[in-house]
């Protein structure tokens, strides 16, 4: 369905976010030499390698011991080292968020959560793994960054931009082979929108993997004669709230898009900015209170509703609401 | 700073205990038990084992630097922070008060000098101090990194995790010690998660273990602090079992968990203060 469309960004290569955090971390830790990297017996699946091989003594294998990971992360930027840890979504938010909220939010320190294999893309192995409210959780902590890029590119320039940026991250990626769409010379400017297709009757805002989905979405629309605007909220906290209250002062409605769920993703973020501030109909594709289940990325996606079609129909949902 | 003999230190933990006496009975909360058992230590490490900048800086670079894992017995280290000059004594009265400080457990947020991270959730300081002590390696400074635990709070799984950790790295800038009191909120720690032996259980994870057998008495206290820096700088973190007892230097707080985290009332403080000499000025 993909190739007939006519989609204002193409692709030409898949390739895993996880792949670009690993890259981007290589490039980061030639850039600067505080950069470390800890990694809780995950190094392959988080692309760690290369660094790990580059610069052994800055980077340490803490087993799995998530929490004591967090602790020594927190510990080393008092060194003003800049600590990348590295486990799964889940192993980096729900497993430790006490040592996040006391040892790293809440004593403001410079050390950057790497999760990998967020969301229900994870698949095969089942919901255990598949972290749907991470992204609530981290975004919750005062002083916490929240951020959830789109593609292998992407993924890359935020890796190297919250090197450079002083105070906690949360960096989401995941594991599926996904298009990439966005530029490799990007420039990622943390907390900054994204307005990739102007458009003047609907605002698809959409983050992850869910903003390709989004893209295929707006072809979709496009043809029907519907004029879609999709806005990249790579950065979920803090909110571009300017870039998402101008494009629905425009618009007039709204659907958020994400591979989370519904409570505590980035659909409440807006629907909690529009509610202040302009209230318009609004409507939300994530995962509305379930857990997941075994399966392939796609399958689930589609089962879950997380996928271009179910956006096409929530447009069109919102679209009579006006 | 210049390091106190032992005259001049017995007269700063007798006007350290003053402080933390009069500091938890002004907001009537706070935990007096184990600031009290550990006063000692604390002075000991302040005035005359580390060397440290009480004009503070983060990083603390070429310091020794000490982390507080039991944040609940903030109201020693407050006191011992304020009389080596991190900030003025009067700040004491602010003690849990509203805009200060001095928060309940320690805490970065209103940059109170002296304070390198948060802590009163337990478990997490012995990771930090693991962090910072890897970190002083990566930058070729020789100093050593210093973290007090409670003994009950040994019973948190995340201490198993760094303590296995330690060892691995050859963490061998790091003195750890653990205030073993036998006591925690709700009774003796033998009858609440008997923790067994420490010394067994520590040797077998791969450390150098020390004791003090009795953590206050600050000849001894010196003593094995001098031993456990002996030891550093041989692949192997350093552990000193601190024993003490809760509420020490107040007849009545002595050696029972019921002073844990209650504060003396009007006559109770007075009969306190009245066994502790004022030596270098109430604040």
């Amino acid at each position: 369905m993909e190739k007939k469309l006519n989609t204002k960004f193409t692709y030409t290569e898949k390739k895993d976010t996880r792949s670009g955090f690993g890259d981007g971390f290589l490039e980061a830790g030639r850039k600067n030499p505080n950069v470390v990297g800890l990694c809780a017996d995950l190094i392959g699946s988080l692309k760690m390698g290369a660094f790990q091989k580059e610069f052994p003594d800055r980077f340490f294998q803490v087993g799995i011991s998530e929490a004591n990971m967090m602790g020594i992360a927190a510990g080393m930027t008092i060194g003003d080292k800049i600590p990348f840890t590295g486990t799964f979504a889940n192993f980096s938010t729900g497993r430790v968020y006490d040592q996040i909220r006391q040892s790293i939010a809440y004593s403001g320190k410079n050390v950057k959560i790497c999760a990998s294999h967020a969301g229900l893309t994870l698949g095969e192995d089942g919901a255990t793994h598949q972290i749907l409210e991470d992204v609530g959780m981290m975004k919750m902590l005062p002083h916490m960054t929240v951020i959830n890029p789109c593609d292998y590119n992407q993924t890359k320039a935020a890796t190297m931009a919250i090197a450079e940026y002083e105070g906690p991250v949360y960096l989401r990626f995941g594991r599926p082979s996904w298009p990439i769409f966005t530029p490799s010379d990007q420039k990622f400017e943390i907390g900054k929108a994204w307005k990739m297709i102007d458009g003047s009757d609907v605002t698809i805002f959409a983050t992850g993997h869910l903003v390709w989905e989004a893209v295929v979405a707006e072809a979709i629309l496009a043809e029907e004669g519907i004029s879609v605007e999709v806005i990249n909220i790579h950065t979920i906290k803090p909110l571009d709230v300017d870039a998402i209250l101008d494009s629905v002062a425009k618009t007039g409605c709204c659907v958020s898009a994400e591979e989370h769920q519904y409570n505590g993703g980035l659909g409440d973020s807006i629907a909690q900015t529009l509610a202040r501030n302009n209230p318009a109909p609004m409507e939300y594709v994530g995962v509305d209170d379930s857990f997941g289940e075994s399966g392939t990325p796609t399958a689930l996606m589609e089962k879950y509703g997380l996928n271009a079609a179910n956006i096409v129909k929530a447009v069109k949902k919102v679209m009579e609401r006006k | 700073m210049e390091k106190q003999s032992i005259d001049q230190l017995k007269k700063t933990c007798s006007q350290v205990r003053r402080d933390v006496l009069r500091m938890v009975h002004a907001v009537n909360s706070g935990h007096p038990g184990a600031s009290l058992g550990c006063t000692e230590f604390f002075v000991a490490l302040y005035f005359n084992q580390m060397e440290h900048n009480p004009d503070f800086k983060m990083k603390g670079e070429g310091e020794d630097l000490f982390f507080l894992s039991n944040g609940h017995i903030s109201a020693v280290w407050y006191s011992v922070l304020a009389r080596s000059g991190y900030f003025n004594t009067e700040e004491l009265a602010t003690f849990r008060k509203i805009d200060s400080r001095l928060q309940g457990h320690p805490a970065t947020e209103e940059h109170l000098p002296g304070i390198r991270i948060a802590s009163g959730s337990l478990g997490q300081g012995m990771s930090v101090a693991i962090g910072a002590a890897q970190a002083k390696k990566l930058n070729n400074d020789d100093r050593t990194v210093y973290v007090l635990m409670g003994d009950g709070e040994q019973q948190e799984g995340q201490v198993w995790e760094a303590a296995l950790y330690a060892p691995h790295h050859k963490v061998d800038n790091l003195i750890a010690t653990i205030d073993v009191n036998r006591q925690q909120i709700d009774g003796p720690t033998a009858e609440i998660m008997d923790l067994g032996s420490l010394i067994d259980k520590y040797k077998a994870f791969g450390w150098e273990v020390v004791e003090t057998k009795n953590g206050n008495d600050l000849e001894e206290v010196i003593a094995t602090l001098e031993k456990a820096k002996s030891l550093l700088g041989n692949g192997k973190p350093v552990m000193n079992l601190l024993h003490t007892e809760m509420g020490f230097g107040v007849d009545f707080m002595t050696a029972t968990h019921k002073w844990h985290g209650v504060a003396p009332n009007d006559e109770q403080l007075e009969n306190a203060l009245g066994q502790l000499e004022e030596t270098l000025g109430d604040y």
